[in-house]
């Protein structure tokens, strides 16, 4: 049967991997290509790259980063982050990307879902969604809020309905980031994630909070995730993927070692 | 020299970077004299069927693969590359596909459970193969090896030709992940994504020698 994935996640900055908490307060941690080739070895199942770079006249400085690291994992990886076009998306996945993510852009114009999956597949789609916990109402039936801009900017959208109609326009997986948990290190949204999870067909990456090697087998078993995104746990040596993946093994999730 | 057929599915850079990564020279192309003068066809591809067939008819590369297949050259397929070799595609109204090998590719049927858990479509992620018999090209590899895949489509080969399938995979339902016969190998996976065991493929296919 297919194993459950983890999925370090990196956030680049300008050619540096950061990791701040919040979204704010970002620190350099270290050069993305040796960080993605650590990982790689380490057994990690895929990479995310996150590019957080604000000024768009220096994404050429990403692209080089994929190029670059797709030269020396053979691991699938994503790049999120600034993709607004199909011409962004195309200019990831020449460079050696296997997967894009859209987030804010598709809360803006959510006909990029479909675009990109016609044009390149919806397996090379992902959707993702930055979700804060609102009180229940009419506009927001689940108690979960789309938001964008890092958290700050609340979108009118309910988190579940966006998730299937992301899904309905091709989107391939969905990576669900719960804003409220993430840099927390108390563990993924556990009301969120399953209730994702459930309603859609497509496979749900929870990210956000990941603390300890048993946050992560909460997720994947009671939380119905498909694959877990991990940052600042393994990024500071806490952690390794090897270790985490040999606590969730133990606890009866399936999951690809490296024998 | 190892072509890598470019019939406009999917981005094919990531099977000519593993490659190369290995030390073989490779060349991503559609010029039907370079894949004819090639030691080796890998034969890739991301997408649909039908969409994937009409190119290939267009840049008159179907008759170019079989030819190659005829001549005893080494072929790799992967992912879609191997269901189109099949006979026909349930995908796109049923496509009418190579026939170079006996088999239709089919959907997964929903929806598809693993006991209480319902299973999702497509199925991604990282997936081992029961490897069948002991083919060069799987030499090294056994059943605790885990492979990446990403497709909602896979092919069943025919009754009468069962000898083929070369590897299997459980999925909800057990369908055939590997195939193997005479001078081609095709695999449902991506090698080229699948870590060092799918590098190991890849070396193997580089380094086969078929005895027909």
């Amino acid at each position: 049967m297919l194993s459950k994935r983890i999925i370090p996640c990196l956030d680049v900055r300008e050619g540096k991997t950061t990791k701040g908490i919040k979204f704010e307060n970002n620190i350099e941690i270290g050069d993305p290509v040796e960080m993605a080739k650590f990982y790689y070895e380490q057994g990690a199942d895929e990479l995310v790259f996150y590019d957080i770079t604000a000024s768009s006249d220096k994404r050429d400085i990403m692209i080089d980063v994929v190029r670059r690291t797709a030269e020396n994992i053979f691991i699938p990886f994503s790049v999120g982050g600034g993709i607004r076009t199909v011409d962004d998306m195309r200019a990831v996945l020449l460079a050696g990307a296997e997967k894009v993510s859209v987030n804010s852009a598709a809360v803006k114009n959510k006909q990029i879902i479909a675009e990109g999956a016609n044009a390149f597949g919806s397996q090379c789609i992902v959707l993702g969604m930055d979700v804060k916990k609102v009180s229940v109402s009419t506009a927001i039936p689940s108690g979960y809020e789309i938001v964008i801009n890092g958290g700050r900017k609340y979108m009118g959208i309910d988190a579940l309905a966006w998730a299937l109609e992301g899904e309905r326009l091709g989107a391939g997986e969905i990576c669900l980031n719960s804003i409220d948990a993430d840099g927390t290190k108390e563990g993924y949204e556990m009301e969120l994630t399953p209730m994702i999870s459930k309603a859609v067909k497509i496979p749900v990456i929870a990210s956000g909070g990941a603390g300890t090697p048993e946050h992560i087998r909460e997720v994947l078993a009671e939380g119905y995730a498909d694959a877990a995104l991990i940052a600042s746990m393994t990024h500071f040596g806490t952690y390794t993927v090897k270790g985490i993946k040999e606590y969730i093994h133990d606890h009866a999730i399936k999951t690809r070692m490296l024998w | 020299m190892i072509a890598i057929i470019d019939y406009k599915a999917g981005n094919l850079t990531s099977v000519a970077r593993a490659v190369s990564h290995l030390g073989h020279e490779v060349q991503v192309t559609d010029d039907p004299e370079l894949i004819r003068a090639a030691d080796r066809v890998i034969f890739p591809g991301v997408g649909a069927a039908g969409q994937a067939m009409a190119d290939m008819q267009r840049l008159g590369l179907d008759q170019v693969l079989k030819e190659a297949f005829a001549a005893g050259k080494p072929i790799l397929g992967i992912c879609l590359g191997t269901q189109i070799i099949f006979t026909a595609s349930q995908e796109n109204n049923n496509t009418k596909c190579l026939g170079i090998l006996p088999g239709t590719v089919k959907r997964f049927p929903e929806p598809l459970f693993d006991g209480e858990a319902r299973l999702k479509i497509p199925h991604m992620g990282w997936n081992r193969v029961n490897f069948v018999g002991s083919h060069p090209v799987f030499a090294g590899l056994n059943g605790e090896h885990e492979f990446y895949f990403v497709h909602s489509y896979y092919p069943e080969v025919s009754e009468t030709a069962r000898e083929i399938i070369a590897g299997t995979t459980n999925y909800g339902i057990t369908f055939t992940s590997a195939v193997a016969r005479d001078n081609l190998v095709a695999v449902q996976f991506h090698p080229e994504k699948s870590g060092a065991a799918g590098l190991i493929i890849l070396e193997n296919f580089c380094n086969w020698r078929p005895s027909c």
